[in-house]
């Protein structure tokens, strides 16, 4: 740790906050406040769920983002444009699809203006390097996704950057073609001749954060801050099956499953705004229960991760939407069936939906909003503007357009409301006011 | 077993003959294509007199095979303008945030706006500016098909621009590409399915204006440039409907050679930049383009011309690279752009003020209603034309889009089609008019259709060849009557298409009333009531502030009509009835 600390700084983020203007005037932060160097000698993992800002923080540290306050440095001097020290690996690839590979990894050298012979000299090594030899004239359409990033990898690596920053580099990869590549990139990263002196990775998968880095820092999700950092100090190469692999998992679980929002919403009255609905279909939250029922109403988040090959950014939502509407609870890494849970999983298709009004209604934030809404309305009607509006005041515009989206599909599947697109008009249910008499009942 | 034998490629010897063919092939043709550029600019140098200009060209077939080459030229000339505008204007617009306020707007008005009412006007500038060479008329008459083919060139750029994978922008700036590089490896390499699909389009759009402005009346004063165009008009002029069918006949060859030599190989090799990043199944092929990739000569070009591209690259550095500041100051960039809006709105407000200035003088501002009202004639026109094309194609659309069979052999017919100048068949419609008497008023509707109503006939089989196979089962399995499968199938797959179809078709026709509400044949002019003929006869006897209220008054119908009726069909279309 402390050879780390003292360790020379390549990347500095001093108090950087990201915000985007919200659609209707307020801001939308993004990042916040958050601060952190990147050190010679370090494989770095940025880790977060879906809306943390993870990529906009790497995009920052790259310069290709301006931060709206707060700055990044490289060797001590702050950029304005892309950082001259870095090189990016991208999810998607990115690679020009009209240049062969060849071209593709001398795109760099041609920048810097490296002459032709020494240029096409320094690519074949890269090539060779990554274990691209005798594709060298293919196009990128002609490769598997795996050769590809391998393509990425080598544009990257001629260049010999200071820093190599990846954007959540093996996740287009199918299981197998990541880990093999994840173990070659991180052989090459333990060799002496090495040029690049750090790393820093992107990712939502827990695993591949304890298998590349030195140490990750978790972010949290609207606004990402930084809410904690776990030094790794397994040697290499790393093996999952050890007893500490498998306690750092749950530990990264843990603080990436947090309760802070929870805690929070004791605090403050829960609404819209500040609790949205998690990305969940209702097949999709069916599904978890039902297989949640079927590990006898308990089981282990990660092992469930696991053993349905999903990753965080996969199950979050879902446990997440579960849990809000009262048919899991967690604790730590444990999610319980609760008997709300279990009724709704084991009723026949109109029970079903009745449970789902109830609880939807009562626990879903936007829903509960919609539906009182609707019931103040004169006719139980209203247009979808009237809570686009609303909404507009705390999301962006995708943000809103997919908050509707979900508790349409909700509400449509409660029978709590229909909406029409084509006059993009919300109307109260039929079951509506059952629900509303059952609740008052309860009350 | 025995017939398992593993198969022999093409041997050593057999290869190189093929090579050596195609090698001799393509030399012969640049051979050839050097030869027609020498003679034609021995034609564009001679001297030239604005009051002995000639006045029509003559109609000896001998002339035929020079003046059709003649016209090609033009063609390809205005093509080169267009992709060169291009490149200049969208890259403009799409970098630069302010210019991009200023830039867009005009773009979007010029592409909405007949062409062919600007004609005259044009013509004056580029008189004045080559007042002692045929250079000035064949300038105007190039420009013509410019203004035909450029917007909707670069507002496919500029739209390829904007869109460009963000991943992609990303990585070019962070491998600190040079602007240079990042427009020629990026954005050029991007948009260039685009560019050539439209380019395509524009070009067959383009003949149409080529033809109609190789003669040209403006200020009493004939216009004739040697040309396909103008030796039509000569052969009318002279009632020599044999010669017409003789040009007619040139004119499909051309447009066919044409498409077979140049757009599908281009269109072919454009494949290479598709950004999906797999491979589609099923490749544009073209025979031209496997001729030029099994000779050697391309290669032997492209040697010499190596170290200029180098070259390029080097002197182009200096520029800097292809990134942006991060950090702006915001009170100084508000400042500029407050600076900048005003002198926009000034400088607008000045020309508008002139323009109506000089209108009031010259012909007085009660011209504006004249014009409207006859407006509404053309407009009803239009109208006309649009629903009656939609009937009578649809339905043939339809049966030859969900026909492969069919479809592949009446696609390039339809292709050719839209191409043709349908100005060269007013001659006939004309004399029918003659002999039979009916009025130029309803006829008129036919002889803007004659071209416009192609956009339809072409989009409608478009879309009725992307319906998907799944929903035309589903439709047999549930066994829908004809009508309920036209209700619920047919109609709704193809509405987008239609639309942009008759979108095209209706804003063809606009430019078409220009040519088609005055038509002659030998001493005999006929006239109809509407604005097209109302521009047109301003420009023959050059009154310049009418010839300005009717292109103004027509580009107001035009921009009018698509912000109101068209796009709100787009839009349906779009959310509505679009198959993804």
């Amino acid at each position: 740790m402390r050879t780390l600390t003292t360790a020379t700084p390549i990347v500095e983020v001093t108090g950087v906050t990201k915000s985007f203007p919200g659609a209707a005037g307020s801001d939308l932060t993004v990042l916040d406040d958050i601060n952190f160097t990147l050190r010679e000698g370090e494989v770095v993992a940025l880790l977060g769920k879906s809306g943390s800002g993870k990529s906009t923080l790497l995009r920052t540290i790259a310069g290709l983002i301006a931060p709206t306050t707060g700055q990044v440095s490289y060797r001590g001097t702050r950029i304005n444009g892309a950082n001259p020290g870095v090189a990016m690996v991208f999810q998607s690839f990115a690679l020009m699809p009209w240049l062969t590979v060849q071209d593709n990894v001398e795109l760099g050298l041609r920048a810097q203006g490296v002459p032709p012979a020494e240029r096409r000299q320094r690519a074949l090594e890269a090539i060779d390097l990554i274990g691209l030899d005798g594709f060298e004239s293919a196009y990128p359409k002609e490769l598997s996704g795996g050769m590809r990033q391998r393509v990425g990898f080598a544009r990257a690596l001629v260049l010999r950057p200071d820093a190599l920053l990846m954007d959540e580099p093996f996740s287009a990869l199918d299981v197998l073609t990541s880990e093999n590549l994840r173990g070659e990139l991180m052989d090459l990263w333990e060799r002496p001749d090495f040029p690049t002196k750090a790393i820093c990775v992107v990712t939502h998968n827990i695993e591949e954060a304890v298998l590349l880095a030195d140490r990750v820092l978790v972010l949290s999700s609207n606004p990402g801050r930084i809410k904690g950092e776990v030094p790794i100090h397994l040697p290499r190469p790393r093996d999952r099956r050890s007893p500490t692999f498998e306690a750092t998992v749950e530990e990264l679980y843990r603080l990436l499953t947090g309760k802070d929002t929870v805690t929070e919403a004791r605090n403050t009255p829960t609404g819209p705004l500040t609790h949205p609905l998690p990305t969940a279909s209702v097949g999709g939250l069916a599904g978890l229960v039902e297989i949640v029922y079927a590990h006898n109403g308990q089981t282990d988040l990660p092992d469930l991760a696991d053993e349905l090959s999903f990753e965080v950014d996969d199950l979050l939502p879902l446990v997440d939407a579960a849990t809000m509407l009262g048919f899991l609870e967690v604790e730590g890494a444990q999610a319980f069936l609760t008997d709300v849970g279990r009724d709704w999983n084991t009723s026949d298709i109109l029970r079903s939906k009745e449970i789902f009004a109830v609880q939807a209604k009562s626990r879903a934030p936007l829903v509960r909003t919609i539906c009182s809404a609707l019931e103040n309305s004169d006719n139980g009607s209203l247009r979808d503007d009237f809570f686009r509006d609303l909404l507009r005041r705390g999301f962006s515009v995708d943000d809103t357009e997919r908050q509707l989206d979900i508790a349409i599909d909700w509400g449509r599947y409660g029978e709590l409301f229909d909406y029409d697109a084509d006059t993009g008009e919300l109307m109260l249910g039929d079951v509506a006011a059952a629900a509303a008499a059952l609740l008052d009942s309860e009350a | 077993m025995t017939m398992l034998r593993p198969f022999a490629g093409p041997t050593g010897s057999t290869r190189s003959r093929t090579t050596l063919a195609a090698d001799l092939v393509v030399a012969a043709s640049i051979a050839i294509l050097f030869w027609l550029l020498l003679r034609m600019t021995g034609t564009i140098s001679s001297p030239f007199n604005r009051n002995h200009a000639p006045t029509t060209v003559s109609t000896d077939p001998s002339n035929l095979p020079l003046d059709a080459a003649l016209s090609l030229l033009r063609m390809f000339v205005a093509l080169a303008a267009s992709v060169l505008f291009t490149f200049v204007y969208a890259t403009a617009a799409a970098r630069s945030r302010r210019a991009e306020k200023v830039l867009l707007p005009i773009l979007d008005i010029l592409q909405s706006v007949p062409v062919l009412s600007f004609l005259g006007i044009t013509m004056s500038i580029w008189l004045t500016l080559f007042p002692h060479s045929t250079l000035g008329v064949e300038c105007a008459c190039i420009f013509a098909v410019f203004t035909s083919q450029a917007w909707n060139i670069t507002f496919a750029f500029y739209h390829s621009l904007v869109t460009q994978p963000p991943e992609l922008d990303e990585a070019a700036r962070l491998l600190r590409l040079t602007k240079w590089q990042r427009f020629w490896q990026l954005d050029v390499p991007s948009g260039m399915i685009p560019l050539v699909w439209n380019g395509m389009m524009s070009f067959g759009g383009g003949w149409f204006f080529l033809t109609a402005s190789e003669i040209i009346s403006v200020n009493n004063h004939t216009y004739a440039l040697p040309g396909i165009g103008s030796y039509v008009g000569a052969a009318t002029a002279h009632e020599q409907i044999g010669r017409v069918f003789l040009a007619i006949g040139v004119m499909v060859v051309m447009i066919i050679a044409v498409n077979v030599l140049f757009w599908r190989p281009i269109t072919a090799w454009a494949e290479r930049f598709r950004i999906e990043n797999s491979e589609s199944a099923e490749q544009p092929r073209s025979v031209t383009l496997d001729l030029l990739r099994r000779s050697r000569i391309p290669h032997l070009i492209a040697i010499p011309l190596r170290p200029v591209a180098r070259a390029l690259d080097k002197i182009t550095r200096p520029f800097g690279i292809a990134d942006r500041p991060l950090v702006v100051n915001p009170v100084r960039r508000r400042a500029i752009d407050v600076v900048y809006a005003v002198a926009v709105l000034a400088l607008v407000a000045w020309g508008l003020v002139k323009m109506l200035d000089y209108i009031s003088t010259s012909c007085g501002l009660g011209q504006f209603p004249h014009a409207f009202l006859l407006g509404l004639a053309t407009f009803a026109r239009v109208l006309v034309l649009v629903v009656a094309s939609s009937v009578i194609w649809v339905p043939i659309g339809v049966w030859i889009g969900m026909n492969p069979k069919v479809n592949r052999f009446a696609q390039p017919i339809v292709q050719v089609c839209a191409s043709f100048p349908a100005n060269f068949l007013f001659p006939f419609v004309t004399l029918l008019l003659i002999k039979t008497g009916i009025s130029l008023n309803i006829a008129g509707i036919f002889l803007m259709a004659l071209g416009a109503q192609w956009y339809i006939l072409f989009n409608v089989i478009a879309g009725a060849s992307a319906i998907p196979n799944d929903l035309r089962e589903a439709a047999d399995n549930l066994q829908l009557s004809r009508r309920l499968r036209w209700k619920t199938l047919i109609l709704p797959a193809i509405f987008g298409t239609w639309v942009t179809g008759a979108i095209t078709a209706a804003g063809g026709a606009w430019n078409a009333s220009i040519v088609a509400e005055v038509v002659t044949y030998g001493k005999t002019t006929l006239t109809a009531t509407g604005l097209g003929a109302y521009i047109a006869q301003a420009t023959t006897v050059g009154n310049f502030g009418k010839e300005l209220v009717g292109v103004t008054v027509m580009s107001a119908f035009v921009v009018g009509l698509n912000r109101t009726v068209w796009r709100k069909l787009y839009r349906l279309a779009d959310t509505r009835f679009s198959l993804n």
